[in-house]
């Protein structure tokens, strides 16, 4: 079996590497509110943020960071291979299939909003480009300490061994929060996004970490609507994956056909049903808390087995 | 965007998707009207967004004017899951040979479109087991595989031709129209072997509203859900009587389900979004108080980027200018939690440190009002 994308050797890379932990990422819409924003937060906690793109910008640098009209500037300047993605929604098609056109193999779309015809077009392109979307409507991605790729507060999250992978933004921060305090750091969180279709969806992302030896757990925070939880119970299953791993979902006392704040998060019959997300983790041996705050507890118990 | 049958209806009939003839009436002597060009036996079917709409009892048949008169007006008043009508359909009645199954839908697994349909029409597909799914490639439904699936059906003769034909149409209108789902239940095999859309569920994709003009006029929100838009919250009506407000969808939903462990019963969901300020939760705050039942608000804020002393001094400020006057319970994680405390000492504000608190005291405060 061939290994997985892996996601650390992109975001970090490798002992030996010159940039070890210090990987370029480009920002998309990096003058942007919100994009600049972040670049900041993401800058101080360690991100090697080497470029931003903005039509029309060009020749101008925020924050010592030079701003370049196009993706392929920003990529030849720089080399990076990482992007996050700022630009306001009905952009993100365009802005998405430039990056990917330029040698970008990670792109994080924050931007919520995004038609799913867009989306389902982007992932296309991507997998023809042999690259990875996270998102859209994500936090995006951090290693704790190290660097994040997103707009996630620095605060819930520290480096340790476990793995949080979440439909949710803020929510993605109280477990984080919530597991840190319990004293189980995080080596990686990644949120797959709230919309009906992830870039990667939960079981591509807990492929990206099921084969590294340094983690420990997994806690999955899901959410009603789709069945991408359910999915990956059985997946779980068929991989006799065995280390200890919990989940949480949101939404058991949301009504049906209404949609729940994300774009994905609504139950149709009994599609999407948190009952049905609960059933098939207890199959898969997962046990599911009923509140963020039992978490630490169920996980302690399965570390202990 | 959930479009009701007619307007479903009129979208197929510019994709050349047969329909039975029609008129959508307000008022009975609209129906009469109607009914009258049509001539009986008519079905009146009551335009809802609900789903169950035939148990629920919202279409009926009539074969006299005598017997349309009064379940017309029955059904115009009649409220279906807190839903009323938005006018009667006044539909002729075709003759079929035989009922299916049709629709495409967003395959969310599989990030693709899929056909499913069925031989068995008009029950509930989930209930169904002789199903053919067949997933479309991202440009549309090609007649091959539509042929494909109507000899799966069993279909024969120019039914395979009309089945492939109706398809492609409707795969045309879900491409075109960006919608997430198009389902025909039941669709009807007329005499001549033709096919023929008896209802329409169809639902367009809301974040692709940009590119649709055309649909606008089909979009009706509610005020209250029109100003939640403005100002970029999710809003969510429920029942109950406790208002919950909170940043990130996820995080209000599991606030919710531990309302409701709790006892507690959630009036509202509204989801400010990642970006909280304190004109955010001020405008939040103005949203809930247009909301009737409400008896308490609890809000549920992570922070991190979001001080805490100024979303106290928002909900101050709230209460001075008096666009509340039901007690507020929060929790607000983040910095200078301390000085948000200190800051609505004295008001009908409360701060907790955990969830969980925050949670212990509305429900605990709302069971008393109710007693």
């Amino acid at each position: 079996m061939t290994k997985d994308f892996d996601i650390f050797d992109i975001l970090i890379g490798k002992e030996n590497d010159k940039d070890y932990k210090k990987k370029s990422v480009i920002i998309q819409g990096i003058t942007g509110s919100y994009g600049s924003t972040h670049t900041r937060l993401m800058k101080a906690y360690g991100t090697n943020i080497v470029a931003g793109v903005t039509p029309g910008k060009e020749g101008q640098n925020f924050e010592g960071i030079p701003v370049y009209n196009s993706v392929a500037k920003a990529v030849k300047a720089s080399g990076a291979r990482i992007s996050g993605v700022f630009v306001p929604a009905n952009f993100f098609l365009d802005a998405a299939k430039e990056a990917l056109d330029n040698g970008i193999k990670l792109l994080v779309a924050i931007p919520e909003h995004i038609p799913i015809k867009d989306s389902i077009r982007v992932l296309e392109y991507a997998q023809m480009q042999g690259a990875k979307i996270i998102g859209p409507n994500t936090p995006g991605v951090i290693v704790p300490e190290i660097m994040k790729v997103g707009i996630m507060p620095a605060q819930p999250f520290k480096a340790g061994n476990t793995v949080v992978l979440s439909r949710s933004g803020t929510l993605m921060y109280e477990v984080s929060y919530i597991l840190t305090r319990a004293g189980y750091g995080q080596k990686l969180c990644l949120g797959i996004g709230g919309d009906p279709i992830n870039g990667t969806n939960l079981i591509e992302a807990f492929n990206m970490v099921r084969y590294r030896q340094d983690i420990e757990s997994i806690v999955i925070v899901g959410e009603i609507g789709g069945d991408s939880e359910e999915q990956l119970a059985d997946y779980l299953i068929k991989t006799k994956f065995f280390k200890p791993a919990v989940a949480y979902i949101a939404g058991r006392s949301a009504p049906k056909e209404k949609r729940m704040g994300h774009a994905g998060a609504i139950i149709y019959g009994n599609y999407g049903s948190a009952e049905s997300k609960v059933t098939n983790f207890a199959k898969a041996d997962v046990p599911v808390a009923k509140r963020p705050s039992d978490i630490p507890e169920l996980l302690a118990e399965k570390l202990r087995k | 965007m959930r479009l009701l049958e007619y307007q479903g209806k009129e979208l197929f009939d510019q994709y050349g998707i047969r329909i039975p003839r029609a008129y959508l009436a307000y008022n009975t002597d609209e129906g009469k009207e109607a009914a009258a060009r049509l001539g009986y036996p008519v079905v009146l079917k009551s335009q809802l967004t609900v789903g169950g709409r035939g148990k629920a009892g919202a279409i009926l048949k009539c074969k006299t004017e005598f017997e349309m008169v009064p379940k017309f007006d029955e059904l115009i008043h009649k409220e279906i899951k807190g839903e009323l009508p938005r006018g009667i359909l006044v539909e002729e009645i075709v003759d079929l040979k035989k009922e299916l199954y049709m629709s495409l839908f967003l395959n969310r697994s599989k990030r693709c479109y899929s056909l499913i349909s069925s031989a068995e029409g008009g029950v509930e597909i989930e209930n169904v087991e002789n199903k053919i799914i067949i997933d479309i490639p991202i440009n549309g439904l090609s007649s091959q595989i539509a042929e494909d699936a109507a000899r799966k059906l069993g279909l024969t003769g120019n039914t395979i031709v009309a089945f492939t034909d109706f398809t492609m149409k409707l795969s045309n209108l879900v491409n075109e129209k960006e919608a997430e789902l198009a389902e025909i239940n039941p669709t009807g095999i007329l005499g001549d072997g033709s096919l023929i859309a008896l209802d329409a569920k169809v639902i367009i994709d809301d974040n692709a509203m940009f590119r649709h003009p055309e649909l606008k006029k089909y979009e009706q929100i509610s005020e209250l859900q029109a100003q939640a838009e403005k100002s970029g919250f999710s809003l969510v009506e429920l029942d109950g009587d406790i208002a919950i407000i909170g940043n990130g969808a996820g995080l209000v939903m599991s606030t919710l389900d531990m309302v409701s462990d709790t006892g507690g019963r959630a009036g509202s969901f509204l989801d400010f979004g990642g970006r909280a300020t304190t004109e955010t939760i001020y405008e939040a705050l103005k949203v809930i108080s247009k909301i009737k039942r409400i008896d308490a608000i609890l809000v549920n804020l992570f922070g991190g980027i979001v001080k805490t002393n100024l979303v106290a001094q928002a909900i101050l400020e709230a209460y001075k200018n008096k666009i509340i006057d039901v007690p507020l319970f929060a929790r607000i994680s983040g910095a200078e939690s301390e000085k948000a405390k200190e800051i609505l000492k004295g008001s009908q504000a409360k701060l907790y440190d955990t969830v969980d608190e925050a949670i212990h005291a509305v429900v605990k405060e709302v069971s008393k009002e109710r007693n």
